[in-house]
């Protein structure tokens, strides 16, 4: 299967967005999801409810908030662009960012299931032992809760390489520059005698998604096989 | 021997409330009574994990809560090592790392050697294997491991053996007369088995409904014929 240099390109995008909006967000996925499994108050639903947001607001007004955030003269993009010199609207910079906050919930989700299978009292245990609250969790709640957390990772990869509403408003659909796979796919469906092209991107997508699934149970089988070893 | 200080008063949400209060000048003490009626949350609250609307705790020259003047311990500045009725090993660290994981967190003196402890718990042979593979008076003979090797200056058990059975209970209490022998550590033995504390305990504390009401010597405060508490 030989690809274009645009298809190449948008492979390389697609790779960037999600592993930069997944890295990015995981310390944050990974406090909330911790909080959301442990915080009983009553400030929990408030933080589950912005969380979710994304989930089901419709993308492309998640877009476009994003966009008028980041928007040269938006509150965010403003700051960034004058004091760091940062443009993020029409850049991957954008796609990663509206890749981010979309699969955030989903990560996040991910990471409470497996911070509330942890047994609580392992970390009371902990520091009975005179570990830190900040040293029980890094020692104890945490690496037990890693396959979630692997899990998070992945099903956050996998929803950035489909995001497509959301990415298109803030980063627009430029090719070599903010065109994913999955904004490649949308251009080429609609140019006609453009069928093979897709074809190939969308073999390439079910592809990636099937590769990054093996790769975290191959994670998991490895982690599992030394503990029992 | 030092002295511990222990009052507290708390209503938890269910209704149930704890009003104790002791004094004892620890080698093995035990403290008895029926399921419900506050022991476990004695210890806890003397570990720093519960804290109680109003109480005092007071060990040798120590004072680790005075609800009244604002201060408290928390459980890692306490140097207290707990032993938890259903054992609480750290699952994805194997015998070895769960006995060194309080090892050096605390300044202290590490007076108790771990060539020692292993010796004397018999544990040189469980090492390399993790808690699932381990049998239940295994787990407690880990759990009392890793507690001593944490350094703590005082002991406490919550019912270490209630989960095994008979041959077994008197094997385990074999270690911790060995272990109280060696180390003369101030002990606070929670337990339902009039057997077991007629054996280990110097000391007796009578609980009922969050009440302490009696406190003694064994033959004194245990009548001949009673077996179970």
């Amino acid at each position: 299967m030989q690809l274009t240099s645009e298809e190449w390109s948008a492979l390389r995008l697609s790779f960037q967005v999600g592993l930069s909006a997944v890295l990015a967000s995981l310390p944050i996925a990974i406090v909330v999801g911790y909080l959301l499994a442990r915080w009983n108050s009553r400030g929990r639903w408030l933080l589950e409810m912005v969380v979710n947001l994304p989930l089901v607001l419709p993308p492309v007004v998640t877009g476009y908030l994003l966009l008028v955030m980041f928007a040269p003269r938006g509150p965010l993009g403003g700051f960034l662009e004058e004091r760091l010199g940062v443009r993020i609207v029409f850049t991957w910079l954008g796609a990663a960012i509206a890749a981010a906050v979309m699969s955030f919930p989903l990560m996040v989700r991910a990471i409470r299931l497996a911070f509330q299978a942890v047994d609580p009292r392992l970390e009371l245990a902990a520091r009975t032992l005179g570990a830190s609250r900040a040293h029980a969790f890094l020692s104890v709640a945490l690496p037990l809760a890693r396959r979630g957390v692997l899990a998070g990772c992945v099903l956050g990869f996998a929803r950035s390489l489909g995001e497509f509403g959301a990415t298109m408003m803030v980063a627009g659909n430029i090719v070599g520059e903010t065109q994913t796979v999955a904004l490649a796919i949308f251009s080429d469906s609609n140019r006609p005698g453009a069928e093979m092209q897709v074809a190939r991107l969308v073999v390439i997508s079910i592809l990636l998604a099937a590769v990054a699934l093996l790769a975290s149970e191959w994670l998991e089988w490895r982690q599992t096989s030394r503990e029992t070893a | 021997m030092r002295r511990l200080s222990f009052q507290c008063a708390h209503r938890y949400p269910g209704g149930f409330a704890l009003e104790a209060r002791f004094e004892t000048m620890l080698g093995v003490t035990a403290i008895v009574g029926p399921s419900g009626s506050g022991k476990t949350s004695i210890l806890e609250t003397i570990a720093g994990l519960l804290r109680p609307r109003f109480g005092a705790i007071e060990f040798g020259e120590q004072k680790w809560l005075d609800t009244r003047r604002g201060i408290y311990k928390k459980p890692e500045q306490r140097r207290v090592g707990l032993v938890f009725q259903d054992h609480l090993l750290f699952p994805h660290l194997n015998v070895e790392r769960n006995l060194r994981y309080g090892r050096g967190r605390r300044a202290s003196s590490n007076s108790i050697e771990p060539r020692r402890v292993i010796e004397v718990l018999e544990l040189g042979d469980l090492l390399e294997r993790y808690p699932r593979n381990l049998s239940g008076g295994e787990k407690q003979r880990v759990a009392l491991g890793r507690a001593l090797l944490s350094d703590p200056e005082i002991l406490l058990l919550d019912e270490p053996l209630a989960a095994l059975d008979e041959t077994l209970k008197d094997r385990i209490l074999t270690y911790l007369e060995r272990v109280v022998a060696e180390w003369h550590l101030p002990t606070l033995y929670v337990s339902h088995s009039a057997r077991e504390v007629r054996r280990v305990a110097e000391q007796v504390i009578v609980l009922e409904q969050g009440r302490v009401v009696q406190q003694g010597a064994p033959a004194d405060v245990l009548p001949a014929d009673y077996s179970s508490l």
